[in-house]
Parts: structure tokens; C-alpha cells; sequence
């Protein structure tokens, strides 16, 4: 029960701090005051969800309110529902957003008080949305506390709504991910009308006892998948993901790489024992996983925005948690997504303390910066590592485990194709930490004079190299309480080998290891020592790059067909407008001249024709009346 | 000889039909006038004719309204065809052809 209590608390927090920032306007407009207040909140959440999970044993607690009442029972209920998967998930929110709010009163300082205030008012509503979803007892919450979180994802990437690409890839995330929302919510009801209850708990019931019919329950599942789709950005949905780097960095390490696109691969660890009764979707989400990983790591490779490279990271670890829960073994896709929070946001939060001291987000104008930023290089490393999957780090255990979860279910094929992307995965994170970190410094970078600007690429001149230095404390502690529970959490799990629920081969973890330090090897050669000119590289993939430059033209697919979509219809419409509605109109009005036309010359003007009419009249009156009397 | 009802109806029609043709043809508008008072008198005839042979002398009392507003009406046409004249310099009916649509 205290687990339980602990979790609202944890919830409501971040809660309550949105509502004061939104209802009392001087503090929200104070900025840094209601930063301070906002990083409260959230302290407190993140104390209140440490004490939940170390509270918690095994089994599930249930802290529930009747909601939406009905005949009989409530519809639905609304709570809390806290067990492992929760209360751990619930820590890792709650750590990332209290670390990154801490990290943006610092990343934000040249804000404006009162954009700081909307910011930490989002923040805030953003961790409770967040928290509601991990928390969800039923799928009717989870889904509100969904559209909450892809809302606040929206706010967020339009921070700087003045800037028009932050405009646009705002409304671009909210419009591709309400493209999955849609078939989640279908797919909700339609599992209400199979087994009337949005309840996890009663749900898993029904299944284990047999009772769900299984007819159409694949449909079912894999409306629930387009949702998972588009909020974890699974190809061909992923296209929101790198553009929303146009937020604040913070912003993308809390909401685009740690939690809010985790929520998806969440909801399908959650639901696993109804996609266990539709093998086939899982076979569906495990091959659109693979290929999603491969295409996003493809992609990374060619990206000379930092942000960008890290996106698209993000999208193929996704893709490899999927592939995970498509093999059937969704702990192995959860174990990633809970190591992945913590050294993607490492990752952010480190290429955020870089484009703050450079001003300037693009690869090529950075370099030799290890010198300047030794703390900052050696946090990066720390999670470039761990995202390569390396002992030791955090990334390698379950990045292992998920080859093995593939590998055990027998899919063979997606199995080849996470091995590749593990490749290169090491490949383009060191590309950008030979880049970034090492080699010699440009000798022109665009740096921001007075401090961060938040629109790179400005027309800055270079005689400020001084701010290229380690960031302040409140930006370099979250980066080093991130390091170091990778590292902990990688050296706990190398050395204390949890047990599996399926039995990997002697030759993974070598196998592992060894693509990983290929790529390395590879980026070193390369990017380092010059030894394979990165040119000729380039041109032994020609096409392949020209069209992971173009983003596969995946991104021109959506356009030109929404576009021609759009025109098409709008053409039909316009037709029945020009041709239907209008030309019953024109059609009617023509006649109605014409006739006019041809009536009036037998309006003369002259009295004597009238008389004649009349009298003509008349008398056919006349003659007409005797007939027809007789 | 006793002339029946049908000849002064006859004869009303006779010269209601001369009136109207002369309503409809004329191009002096005080021929039209003319005309005019042809099918009032054909009217009025008939009114006679049917008080006479119906034995009820409402139909002449109703004539002698008739008559009086008859001289009234040409009184009147007659003025109107006057200021016609000084506006528009011509009583051809032809010409008055202000109501042509």
C-alpha cells in the first residue's frame, strides 16, 4: 500500500507544481523563481518514486478511484497502479526530468523570464503527464496521459515558436504522431467492446483464464501498435523524431530520447500478454523494428547536425527495443529502454553543454574540444560507449540481451540486421566524438558572442573562443550523475549476470563486443588517423549515402503524397463547387435571362397592344369557359 | 314588329367589337378615346336592353351612373392627351411607348 501512496505522490507533484505555475501568473513570470519551484516539485517526485520502488516488493498495488460512472460498475478507474515495471519506470522519469529541469535553469539562462516560466510550467505538466502513463491501472488513462505528453512534446518543440523550423517540426511531431493516436484510440475501443474493460489488471485476467475470443484480436493489437508507432517513431512514422531536435536540447534529452518516445516500446511491455496471442503482429512489429533500426542508424551515419545524429540513435534503439518485444521477449526491450533513459540523456544533456559552448549545432564546427571541455568529453565518451554497447557500460548488457531475445525467438533475419546496426551505431557515435571532441580545432567557428544564442548559425564573429570552456555546475552535475549510474548500472549488470528468460549463445557476447569495437575501429581510422580517407568511404556507399542525404525521401514521400492528396480532393471538391453546386445556379439564373429576353418584346410599350392582349385574352377566356361547361 | 332581346344584344356586340377594333388599331389617341366611348355605349346599351326586357329599371339607373362618368372619363382623356401633347410634341400612340420593357 505505501508504494502505492508513494507513486501518487511522486505523480501528483509535478502535478501540483503545473497547476501553481499556471494559475499564479507573477511566479511564473518571476522565471528563475518558478524554475526553482518547478525543480522542487520534481525533487520531491523523484524522492517520493526512489522510496516507491525501494518500498515496493513483488506483486501489484493498486490505488484506484471509480471514474466515468455507469449502469452497474464504473466504466473506468483512475489511479495508480504500481508494480516492478512501473515504480522502475517511474524512477527513471522522474530522475531524467528532475536532472534536466535542474540542467535548464543553467542551458536557459539567457531566456527571458517569463519564457523560462512557460518553460518550467510545461516541464512540470509534461513529468505528471508522463508519470500518469507509466502509472495507468486502464488504457483509458493511459491514453489521456498519452495525448497529455504529445502535447507537452508539442509545446516544447515550439519553444521558440518565433523561429519557423521550430513552428513547423512542432506541428509536424503533433500531426505524424496523432496519425498513430488514432489507430491506438480505435484500437482501445475495440478491445473495450471485445472484452468490456479498459482494466489491465481484470484484461490480463480475462487472458489468462482463456476468455478473450481471439477473433480479431490481431486487428486489435496492431491498432495499439500504430499508436506505439507513432509515439516511438517506428518507420515509416519516424519522421517527426529528427525534426523535433529544433526544441530546446534539454527538452530532447527528457521528451525525444529518455521518456516520451519510450512510451510506446512502455506500452507494448505493458500489453505483452495480448500481443503474446497475436504471434503475428509481433512478427510485423519485430521485422518494421529491424528495419527502423537499420534505416535510422543508415541515416545517423550521413548527419552533420549533433542533435540530428542523436535522433536518429534514438529512433534505431527504439527500433531494436521493438525488435525485442516482437521476438516475444519484451523485458529484454524493456531493460533497454530503462539503460538507454539513462545514457541517452547523458548524450543530449553532453551534446547540449557542447552546442552551448560552440553555438552551433553542425559537427564541422566543432573539434579539439576535449581540450577546452575535458569534463564534458569524458561524460560524452562515457555515454557514446554505452550506447556502443561496450562492457562495463550501461548499453552492453541489454543491448545483448536484445540480440539474444532475437535470436531465441528465431528471427533470424531482424537478427542480422541489429547486428549491422550495432555496428554502425559504434560507427557514427564515434564519428562524432573524433569529430566533436578530437582532432584540431576549427579555426572558425560560428560562436555565439554573448553567450548561447538560441538561433545557431547566426552571424557571429569568432574572437570569443574563451566561452569554449566546461559548462557551469548546474549543467555539469546532471551530466555526471548520469555517467556515473551508467556506469554503475553497466558494471552492476556485467559483472552480476541477471537471469534470462531464454538462453543466449556462448558466441554473443564476443560476437556483440566485437561489431561494436569494429565500428569503433573504424570511425578511429577514419575520423582519427586519416588512415581511410572519409571521402573514399563516402564514395563506396554512393548511393546508398545520396539517399540517406535525401532522408530516403521519406520524408518527400509524405509531402508529395499529403500534398497530392490534398490537391486531389481539393480538385473533387472544387469540381462538385464549380460544376454541381454552381452550375445548378449558373443553369437556373441562364434560363431565367433568357426567358426574360425572349418575354420582354412582347412588352412594346404600347397601350393599344395591351388592349389587343386583353381583349384576345378575353375572349379565349371566354371561348374556353363554354367548352368546358358544355 | 317586336325586336327581340337578341337584337340589341346584337347590336351592343356590333358596336363593341367596332370600338375595341378601333381601341386596337387607331394611331390617333383621341381616336383611341373615340373607341373607348363606342364599348361604353355598347355597354350601355346592353344595361337598357336587359332593363327593358326583364322589366327591372335598376340596369337604366345604372346607365345614367354610366353616362355620367363617361363624360367624366372623356373630360379626362381628353386633358391627359392635351398634356401628352405639350410634353411630347405628338399624339401618335405609337410613340408613347414609355412602359416598353
Amino acid at each position: 500500500m505505501a508504494s502505492g501512496f508513494l507513486t501518487l505522490v511522486a505523480m501528483l507533484m509535478p502535478a501540483a507544481a503545473f497547476l501553481v505555475l499556471g494559475v499564479v501568473w507573477p511566479l511564473r513570470r518571476s522565471g528563475r523563481l518558478a524554475g526553482y519551484f518547478s525543480i522542487l516539485g520534481a525533487g520531491v517526485s523523484l524522492a517520493a518514486a526512489v522510496s516507491a520502488w525501494l518500498a515496493h516488493d513483488t506483486g501489484t498495488t493498486r490505488l484506484v478511484w471509480d471514474w466515468l460512472p455507469a449502469q452497474g460498475r464504473p466504466l473506468a478507474t483512475i489511479g495508480v497502479l504500481a508494480d516492478e515495471t512501473s515504480t522502475i519506470m517511474l524512477v527513471l522519469v522522474a530522475l531524467v526530468a528532475f536532472l534536466v529541469q535542474v540542467y535548464s535553469l543553467s542551458y536557459l539562462s539567457e531566456e527571458s523570464p517569463r519564457g523560462l516560466g512557460r518553460y518550467y510550467t510545461y516541464q512540470s505538466l509534461f513529468a505528471f503527464s508522463m508519470m500518469g502513463l507509466v502509472l495507468a491501472p486502464n488504457l483509458l488513462q493511459l491514453f489521456i496521459c498519452w495525448e497529455l505528453v504529445g502535447l507537452c512534446s508539442y509545446l516544447l518543440i515550439g519553444f521558440w515558436y518565433q523561429k519557423p523550423e521550430a513552428a513547423r517540426a512542432a506541428v509536424k511531431a503533433f500531426w505524424t504522431t496523432k496519425a498513430g493516436d488514432v489507430g491506438l484510440l480505435i484500437g482501445i475501443i475495440m478491445l473495450w467492446r471485445q472484452s468490456g474493460t479498459f482494466d489491465f489488471g481484470e484484461m490480463q485476467v480475462m487472458v489468462a483464464g482463456g476468455e478473450l475470443p481471439l477473433a480479431g484480436l490481431s486487428l486489435i493489437t496492431f491498432c495499439i501498435y500504430l499508436g506505439a508507432m507513432g509515439k516511438s517513431a517506428q518507420f515509416p512514422l519516424h519522421v517527426w523524431l529528427p525534426d523535433a531536435m529544433e526544441g530546446p536540447t534539454p527538452v530532447s534529452a527528457l521528451i525525444h530520447a529518455a521518456t516520451m518516445v519510450t512510451a510506446g516500446v512502455y506500452l507494448l511491455h505493458r500489453t505483452a500478454w495480448l500481443f503474446a496471442l497475436t504471434p503475428d503482429v509481433l512478427l510485423i512489429v519485430a521485422w518494421i523494428g529491424a528495419f527502423t533500426a537499420l534505416l535510422a542508424a543508415v541515416l545517423a551515419c550521413v548527419q552533420d547536425d549533433i542533435k540530428r545524429v542523436l535522433a536518429y540513435s534514438t529512433v534505431s534503439q527504439l527500433g531494436y527495443m521493438m525488435t525485442a518485444i516482437g521476438a516475444g521477449f519484451s523485458t529484454a526491450g524493456f531493460f533497454h529502454l530503462l539503460t538507454h533513459g539513462l545514457f541517452k540523456a547523458l548524450l543530449f544533456l553532453g551534446a547540449g553543454a557542447v552546442i552551448h559552448a560552440v553555438g552551433s549545432n553542425d559537427l564541422s564546427h566543432m573539434g579539439g574540444l576535449v581540450r577546452r571541455m575535458p569534463q564534458t568529453a569524458i561524460v560524452f565518451i562515457i555515454g557514446t560507449l554505452s550506447l556502443a554497447g561496450i562492457p562495463l557500460f550501461a548499453g552492453f548488457l541489454s543491448k545483448e540481451e536484445i540480440l539474444g531475445a532475437v535470436w531465441a525467438g528465431g528471427l533470424v533475419g531482424p537478427f542480422a540486421l541489429l547486428l549491422l546496426v550495432a555496428f554502425l551505431t559504434a560507427f557514427y557515435m564515434f564519428r562524432v566524438v573524433f569529430l566533436a571532441f578530437f582532432g584540431a580545432p576549427v579555426a572558425q567557428p560560428a560562436v555565439a558572442v554573448s553567450g548561447f544564442s538560441p538561433l545557431p548559425g547566426g552571424t557571429h564573429h569568432a574572437e570569443h573562443k574563451s566561452h569554449e570552456h566546461d559548462p557551469p555546475p548546474a549543467m555539469l552535475l546532471p551530466l555526471w550523475i548520469l555517467a556515473l549510474l551508467s556506469m554503475a548500472v553497466g558494471i552492476y549488470f556485467t559483472f552480476a549476470h541477471p537471469e534470462t528468460e531464454f538462453a543466449s549463445p556462448g558466441w554473443l557476447t564476443p560476437a556483440a563486443v566485437g561489431v561494436a569495437l569494429a565500428g569503433i575501429a573504424l570511425a578511429w581510422l577514419t575520423y582519427q588517423r586519416g588512415a581511410i580517407n572519409a571521402a573514399t568511404l563516402a564514395s563506396y556507399f554512393g548511393p546508398i549515402r545520396r539517399a540517406a542525404l535525401a532522408k530516403f525521401w521519406i520524408d518527400d514521400f509524405f509531402e508529395g503524397v499529403l500534398a497530392a492528396a490534398t490537391l486531389a480532393f481539393s480538385r473533387l471538391v472544387g469540381w462538385v463547387d464549380r460544376y454541381l453546386v454552381d452550375g445548378v445556379l449558373n443553369v437556373v439564373s441562364a434560363w431565367t435571362v433568357t426567358t426574360g429576353d425572349e418575354m420582354r418584346s412582347i412588352q412594346t410599350g404600347r397601350a393599344q397592344d395591351y388592349v389587343y392582349g386583353l381583349a384576345v385574352g378575353l375572349l379565349l377566356l371566354l371561348v374556353w369557359v363554354r367548352w368546358s361547361l358544355t | 314588329m317586336n325586336m327581340g332581346l337578341q337584337a340589341y344584344l346584337t347590336l351592343a356586340a356590333v358596336v363593341f367589337g367596332i370600338g375595341l377594333f378601333g381601341v386596337v388599331t387607331r394611331r390617333n389617341t383621341i381616336g383611341i378615346l373615340l373607341g373607348i366611348e363606342l364599348m361604353m355605349n355598347a355597354v350601355n346599351i346592353n344595361l337598357v336592353a336587359f332593363a327593358r326586357f326583364s322589366g327591372n329599371e335598376i340596369g337604366m339607373i345604372f346607365t345614367v351612373f354610366t353616362i355620367c362618368i363617361t363624360v367624366a372619363e372623356a373630360a379626362m382623356g381628353l386633358a391627359i392627351v392635351i398634356l401628352l401633347f405639350r410634353i411630347r410634341r405628338t399624339v401618335t400612340a405609337d410613340h408613347l411607348d414609355l412602359l416598353k420593357g
